[in-house]
């Protein structure tokens, strides 16, 4: 009997649960000060910065990290790829909790959560970017839900239903590329309103399309990263068709995301020379846009080549990583590091640490679900009732 | 030493022919990239 408890108990204070379950239960305590104190008793926002991490990390970096979904099944749905289709279920499930961590990390730097739907459904303001953002990001949560929905109902064995909704898989799809273009750029459009506060190497009239280009990469070096974390910790959850693609994914996934990260760095030098910014990449802030689209973008798309000529999927995950932190990188410099540029360092913003624990929170929040629904769900495996469906 | 302009004409003349050649540029490099990324695939016989 003893022998059984101390296994249970071995079993629950596993290193990731003991540190999830620390960083839950000190995001909860700051959820507590953020809405009962308000915003000033926990961040260090203020009428120069206001917006911090929250935006910056948790929203920004948080849309463009989830837009491997609407990639992965665009590429397997509409240009017909289908020996991609073993990836379009995670790459659902991680961009459905992405952007309602999203939603989630939004009500902490709003507040009021009881009045979230406002802006939709009882005072529309059509004029302003925000709105439209907030009307796609609630439509696209709502057909990521539908589209993750089979592999929930697959388990609960409904299958009715299940069938229903899989017959909406080609709307959905074209309705979500059609969607995350509109938000995914309109993220970006929405620092085109403080051309005087973004540096100018940062700042462009083409900022939207900065910001849905790097989407697109960005989405595929996740669906990449993911997969290699993915192999590492749930191997025994994936079918033979799964394991036997995933190879497939990453290198076809990988030259996809070379290719549309060189021409990431092409409109971005053309937009330096439109509005001739040459002179400051000889600055300080110059050599820090340097080592960021260098050493972030053009390297990562030259490791990527690299990878996918030598067949070296080690490279490829590696250069799914460096992708990935250089579009947190841009995120953050273009909300954070390069916004309030001309203020003194005194007056400039760096985030408090419950502000960082709440960014925190929410990540693992995510991780903990993600976990809880491949663990159960079949995400890296076909459901036996439903193997010749799709 | 810094290009003085003295209209909007002078200095969309001066930035939009550097941005032109710059394009052009660009269009090739990403073609040169392409085949670079694209080298060792296997061929496909369309024939």
């Amino acid at each position: 009997m003893s022998q059984e408890t101390a296994r249970v108990n071995e079993s629950i204070f596993t290193p990731f649960n003991v540190i999830s379950g620390i960083i839950i239960i000190a995001g909860l305590i700051v959820t507590v000060l953020r809405f009962t104190k308000g915003l000033g008793a926990v961040t260090n926002l203020d009428n120069n910065n206001p917006w911090g991490i929250w935006i910056g990390f948790d929203l920004l970096c948080g849309v463009a990290l989830a837009a491997g979904g609407f990639v992965t099944s665009a590429a397997c749905y509409i240009f017909g790829l289908k020996r991609y289709h073993s990836a379009v279920r995670p790459a659902i499930l991680t961009a459905f909790l992405g952007y309602a961590l999203v939603v989630l990390a939004l009500h902490y730097d709003v507040g009021r959560p009881w009045r979230l739907p406002y802006p939709i459904f009882i005072s529309q303001g059509t004029t302003s970017l925000l709105f439209e953002v907030a009307l796609c990001v609630f439509l696209y949560l709502s057909v990521l839900f539908i589209e993750y929905s089979p592999a929930a109902l697959e388990w609960l064995g409904l299958k009715k239903i299940r069938s229903m909704i899989v017959k909406l898989t080609l709307v959905l799809t074209i309705f979500g590329v059609i969607l995350s273009t509109l938000h995914q750029s309109s993220l970006g459009a929405l620092f085109m309103i403080a051309p005087s506060k973004l540096h100018p190497l940062w700042y462009s009239n083409y900022l939207m399309v900065y910001f849905f280009v790097s989407s697109i990469f960005a989405g595929l070096s996740m669906v990449i990263f993911e997969g290699t974390l993915a192999h590492r910790y749930f191997h025994h959850k994936m079918d033979e068709t799964h394991l036997k693609e995933s190879k497939d994914v990453a290198f076809g996934f990988g030259k996809a995301a070379s290719f549309v990260m060189m021409g990431y760095v092409g409109i971005k030098l053309i937009g330096i020379s439109i509005d001739n910014n040459w002179h400051y990449l000889t600055t300080g802030w110059g050599v820090w846009y340097l080592f960021e689209l260098i050493g972030f973008v053009a390297l990562p798309a030259f490791i990527y080549a690299i990878a996918v000529r030598e067949k070296n999927l080690r490279l490829v995950q590696s250069a799914s990583l460096i992708s990935i932190i250089g579009v947190v990188l841009n995120r953050f410099n273009i909300s954070l590091v390069a916004f309030n540029w001309q203020l003194p360092s005194a007056e400039r913003y760096f985030p408090s640490w419950s502000e960082i624990v709440i960014s925190l929170f929410v990540v693992t929040l995510g991780i903990v679900v993600y976990r809880f629904i491949v663990t159960r769900m079949p995400i890296f495996y076909e459901h036996p009732d439903y193997q010749h469906d799709n | 030493m810094d290009t003085i302009f003295y209209t909007l004409q002078d200095f969309m003349i001066h930035s939009k022919s550097i941005t032109y050649i710059l394009i052009g540029g660009i269009l090739i490099g990403l073609m040169l990239f392409w085949l670079f990324l694209t080298g060792r695939d296997e061929k496909k016989r369309t024939f």
